[in-house]
């Protein structure tokens, strides 16, 4: 660790490394052809990118400020259909909603911002009800967050649940059918062409997370998770700040919706339900809670594996393995079991409550020959320490049996095993209760 | 102990990243050519589309190659599970898609097709729908064809059945969030409507199973008739409400129903089912038997058909849909997805289980009658009632 | 009106009382934890899948009392496997190891049926058609709420007169302090679980002869709901979950038979938000008071 960096160099090589990623993703996705097995790389960067920022966007809630919520695939729900709604062009709007005789919106924030400014408008146009989405999202999160936070931890959780249920059923309500198109898909709204327009927007979103999390709210958040008590009687406003950044994680989990609704290409509520919010919960929980970038890592770990590295186990044949008892739903057993095992044994996740860092990086990297080389030694030296400690630990209950021997043999000759307090005026005797 | 987990954890990570990486070798088989099929074998659809892979699986048996010009082609299926979920049936597309195959088979359920079309439409990777009747399937996507008949038409046959036999006043129920169940209540109300009836129209929510009150509500509003095209894992919890309530009235059904789990969950029963259907048991014989036999023989097949080897409509479909592929590919000449494309709209296939098929300008069959089917209650089997057409 | 009414309403009761049996474990679990076991569901749902194999090859009261044992083992097992390393850790750590197991248990059940709907075997004296008044229902609905009012009663009576339900008391109110006075805190929650599992095994056998449909979601919106009517009678109380449980079942059915059918979920989740706004202690539960 004894290497520094100074900030400037840091910064360079982030913006550098983040360059070099976006740049990738972009000849990527042009570059990869459909037929090949590397499109699901691609495929899972977007999704990835997608669940690191609702990912994120829940460890500020859940990790750094306390608030244990489970309403974000409800609020995802809202973004995903705000946007979705205000993209659909014109002339689709009749297939669209066609059994509610096109919908009460006809018109697209795309298609009219294109009219007028171009290519430059299509994606202000893409922006706005992407802004729209996490706004309103806000507003609805302020309105929610005013009673339920100041619920206690799990009431939190089980009434922001409850919240994201009844969203649902809202939204698939037939009366609002000319807005929301009742239980049918929305479909045909304008998406994104290439991966790395939600890798971008996901980035930018996080950045600002991060620098938030870096800010004296950030700080305060902290306070909060810490000790509610002291951080109340240290001058912070509690339901203030649990309201901010209640709305903010909400707004990102809105932004979110609307980047899904676009990779997904149509959106429908049945599935923004609880299963979803577990699923984002667990990836937090795979990166670590209290680390963004371990959100980020998880989300990218948690869509491959289930996505595409797992996927041989439900067809039967998994590297090189074929067995009778890989049938469709064995992938998920073994993704469940993983995750229980990360949630028992590995409970600080990938990043632990650390975010990455140049210096740590750089650090290991160096140490890495040297740490592999003594790594066999260490092992030696953990498996003598274990050996020595159940030495001492057998040693210790010999004593012990030792001792109640003789303390047996005393009592069967006897003697007294406690001398009694004398009775004087140095110690009192309470009386019993009810006296 | 947790250093070691830790590292076997993240061995097994990077086996895996090493597993999804060296995928891609392996596609390069010139004389394979991949179908992807595309159905859900968990979630809602689950049952039924395990049946409608089945149809697909023993049509591969059958004919596992293909001539394609003057080479010939081994066929191999690439089986994705859709999840019944929208959600997952982008990606379980996207990954059929990563493999390479050259036409998509699927699905049961509407709303999984509509939700993927986008992904083969992107890809210009042809799709024949099975048995997905909602019409935005194949509306705007010149890549997805389908063999079966649409709501539009199968809601009118319905509802011209019900006022037929004298019905005035329907319950219709369907399910929230499900476009199948929606669109088909959506176009049976507007014939029913049309032709004076009166309607009674109720959701009811996900994972719900508790249809007590929807039966109660049937019978309080005085209905002739109960119309539930849901999907079978309720049919069967709703037929054995009408059951403990005595419910009195028939009910009525689209093609999920026409189903051995429908039959089961009748058996024995104090209740009248018809439904409409692409397939009429008995129609094609050889067919029949051919199929009942490999089922009796395979016992994983068997346990996916729902433990017995009565047959589904859905996999008689399956079965033709295969064999429309088939002679995709062959009139197309070539494997590549543009050419089968190319060759689809203006393709005739003839001697099919369910009926010939050709396709209209939206990629639709050119279907004009539906078999309509009533449920013996004694025997737990199918018996055909007519064939009914539209008008 | 009571006419109309009366199929609603004994719906209602028996759903009601399917619910108490399972928000008996919540509550209890709650009150001597403070531990939403969100896997309590899916034990539920395990319950319903496991009777449906047994049956194939055991009598009937054979598998029910095997039934019953699975749920109590599977349930102290979740215990001490994911929830008593982490008695320590935070909260959200061992509510998050809950969320896993339901994930788990939910996952594994997908595979086991194969993502098919099971049948649940037809227990006949249960399944059996009879009317009251204008309204035709199963017998299943008229036991219910008599077996669930009569298991209630006699583990209040567990509860106040014996030693264990002493325990039971002492740690609900003061974890620490009863480990103090020497209460075995382990064995108070293993009870606990047996009890709460193995009411949830029997509300599985009559909640699954009225709905015969097993899927691996079968537990989860039943266990939320039991969950809300624990919160709603105030969580930690037994008579209060019971009664939680039965206005739930009741009005979610009045709901359905007015009409509002797309919100009959929906509505269990405006009364949880409800009674959390104006009585976060439930109606029957203790306040809490909060120690820095």
């Amino acid at each position: 660790m004894a290497t520094t960096l100074n900030k400037k160099t840091k910064s360079a090589l982030s913006v550098a490394a983040i360059a070099l990623f976006l740049v990738l993703v972009y000849l990527g996705d042009i570059v990869i052809p459909a037929g090949s097995s590397w499109k699901m790389l691609i495929t899972v960067i977007e999704k990835g990118s997608i669940y690191a920022l609702v990912a994120a966007s829940m460890n500020l809630l859940n990790g750094f400020t306390g608030l244990f919520s489970l309403g974000q695939a409800g609020f995802m729900l809202i973004g995903a259909y705000t946007y979705a709604i205000f993209t659909i062009p014109a002339a689709s709007h009749d297939t669209v909603y066609q059994y509610f005789e096109g919908g009460v919106i006809k018109w697209s924030i795309v298609e009219a911002l294109e009219g007028s400014l171009g290519v430059f408008g299509h994606y202000l146009g893409m922006l706005i009800p992407m802004l729209g989405a996490g706004l309103i999202v806000a507003v609805i999160a302020f309105l929610i967050g005013i009673p339920v936070l100041r619920l206690k931890s799990d009431y939190l959780a089980i009434a922001t649940l409850g919240f994201a249920e009844i969203l649902r059923a809202f939204f698939q309500w037939n009366t609002l059918g000319p807005v929301t198109n009742g239980s049918n898909v929305l479909r045909k709204y304008t998406t994104y062409g290439n991966a790395v327009f939600p890798v971008l927007i996901a980035g930018i979103c996080i950045a600002i997370i991060l620098l938030l999390i870096n800010s004296t709210y950030g700080r305060a958040f902290r306070a909060i998770r810490d000790d509610e008590i002291a951080a109340e009687a240290m001058g912070i406003n509690l339901f203030k700040h649990k309201e901010i950044s209640f709305v903010i994680s909400s707004f990102f989990a809105g932004i979110s919706g609307a980047l899904l609704a676009m990779f997904q290409t149509t959106i429908n509520a049945t599935p923004f339900n609880t299963v979803m919010t577990y699923e984002i919960l667990l990836i937090v929980v795979i990166g670590g809670i209290g680390s963004i970038t371990g959100s980020v890592i998880g989300a990218f770990l948690f869509t491959a594996a289930s996505e595409w590295w797992l996927r041989g186990l439900d067809a039967g044949r998994w590297l090189g393995i074929s067995a009778s008892f890989m049938r469709p739903g064995f992938r998920k057993v073994v993704f469940a079991v993983l995750i229980m095992l990360i949630v028992l044994f590995y409970s600080r996740g990938i990043m632990g409550d650390k975010e990455f860092s140049w210096d740590r990086f750089i650090g290991w990297w160096k140490n890495l020959p040297s740490n592999l080389r003594a790594w066999p030694e260490r092992r030696k030296a953990k498996a003598a320490a274990k050996r020595e400690a159940k030495a001492a630990a057998a040693a210790a209950k010999a004593r012990a049996k030792e001792a109640k021997d003789a303390s047996d043999a005393k009592k069967a000759s006897g003697e007294a095993l406690f001398t009694p307090l004398p009775v004087s005026d140095t110690v009192m005797v309470f009386d019993k209760e009810g006296k | 102990m947790k250093k070691i987990l830790v590292l076997a954890l993240s061995l097994v990570l990077a086996m895996l990243a090493l597993a999804g990486c060296g995928g891609g070798g392996g596609s390069a088989d010139g004389d394979v050519i991949k179908i992807g099929v595309f159905e859900p074998a968990s979630g809602d659809n689950g049952a039924g589309g395990k049946q409608e892979t089945l149809g697909i699986q023993y049509a591969n048996e059958m004919q596992p190659t293909v001539t394609i010009g003057d080479k010939e082609y081994t066929v191999k299926l690439e089986i994705v599970d859709n999840e019944s979920d929208n959600a997952k049936a982008v990606t379980a597309a996207q990954n059929l898609v990563s493999q390479n195959v050259s036409i998509v088979l699927g699905s049961y359920g509407s709303g999984v097709s509509i939700a993927a079309a986008d992904v083969f439409a992107d890809a210009g990777v042809p799709a024949i729908g099975v048995t997905c009747t909602n019409p935005q399937v194949t509306a705007d996507c010149e890549q997805y064809f389908r063999i079966c008949f649409l709501d539009p038409f199968q809601g009118t046959v319905l509802a011209n059945y019900a006022w037929e036999s004298g019905c005035k006043k329907a319950y219709c129920l369907s399910k929230l969030g499900d476009d199948y169940s929606v669109g088909l209540v959506n176009y049976f109300v507007e014939a029913f409507k049309g032709l004076g009836g009166e309607v009674v129209e109720e959701q009811f929510p996900d994972k719900n199973s508790d249809f007590t009150s929807y039966v109660a509500n049937a019978k309080k509003a005085g209905c002739d008739v109960f119309f539930a095209p849901v999907s079978t894992e309720a049919a069967a919890l709703i037929i054995d409400q009408a059951e403990a309530q005595s419910l009195g009235m028939p009910i009525l059904a689209g093609d999920t129903w026409d189903s051995n789990v429908i039959t089961e969950a009748a058996k024995g029963k104090n209740v009248d089912i018809t439904v409409t259907t692409f397939y009429q048991e008995g129609g094609n014989p050889e067919f029949d038997e051919g199929i009942k036999a490999w089922m009796e023989e395979n016992a994983e097949a068997k346990t996916n058909n729902g433990g017995n080897t009565d047959l589904a409509a859905v996999t008689a479909m399956g079965y033709d849909a295969y064999f429309v592929a088939l002679e995709a590919m062959k009139a197309a000449g070539s494997t590549a997805p543009a050419d089968i494309l190319a060759a689809l709209p203006s393709l005739e296939v003839s001697g099919l289980v369910c009926g010939d098929v050709s396709f209209n300008e939206v990629g639709d069959a050119n279907k004009t009658e539906a078999f309509v089917k009533k449920c013996n209650t004694e025997t737990g089997s199918w018996e055909f009632l007519k064939t009914q057409s539209a008008d | 009106m009571l006419q109309t009414w009366l199929p609603y309403i004994l719906a209602g009761i028996a759903v009601g009382g399917q619910y108490a049996l399972i928000a008996i474990g919540y509550t209890m679990v709650y009150g001597i934890l403070r531990l939403i076991n969100f896997a309590h569901g899916d034990v539920f749902m395990w319950s319903g899948l496991i009777m449906v194999y047994l049956i194939t090859v055991l009598p009937l009261w054979l598998s029910v009392i095997l039934v019953i044992i699975f749920a109590i083992v599977l349930g102290t097992t979740i215990e001490k496997v994911a929830y008593r390393p982490l008695r320590s850790a935070p909260r959200m750590s061992i509510m998050i190891s809950a969320i896993g197991v339901s994930y788990l248990l939910q996952n594994f059940a997908l595979y086991i049926t194969g993502g098919l709907t099971k049948t649940y075997p037809e227990i006949s004296f249960l399944q059996k058609t009879v009317k009251i008044g204008s309204a035709t229902t199963k017998m299943v609905t008229l036991i219910t709420p008599v077996l669930t009012i009569v298991l209630v009663f006699l583990l209040v009576m567990l509860i106040r007169h014996t030693k264990i339900g002493m325990a039971m008391r002492a740690v609900s109110r003061d974890f620490e302090t009863s480990s103090l006075m020497g209460i075995d805190i382990n064995r108070v929650i293993t009870v606990t679980f047996v009890i709460g599992c193995g009411l949830a095994a029997i509300g599985s056998v009559l909640y699954f002869s009225n709905y015969t449909g097993i899927n691996p979601m079968s537990g989860a919106m039943p266990g939320l709901k039991a969950f809300v009517a624990a919160v709603f009678g105030g969580i930690g109380s037994v008579p209060g979950a019971v009664v939680g449980a039965f206005v739930i079942g009741v009005c979610e059915n009045l709901i359905k038979g007015a009409g509002w059918t797309t919100f009959s979920d929906a509505f269990t989740f405006v009364l949880l938000i409800v009674i959390l706004m104006v009585k976060p202690t439930g109606l029957f539960g203790e306040k809490n008071i909060d120690k820095v």
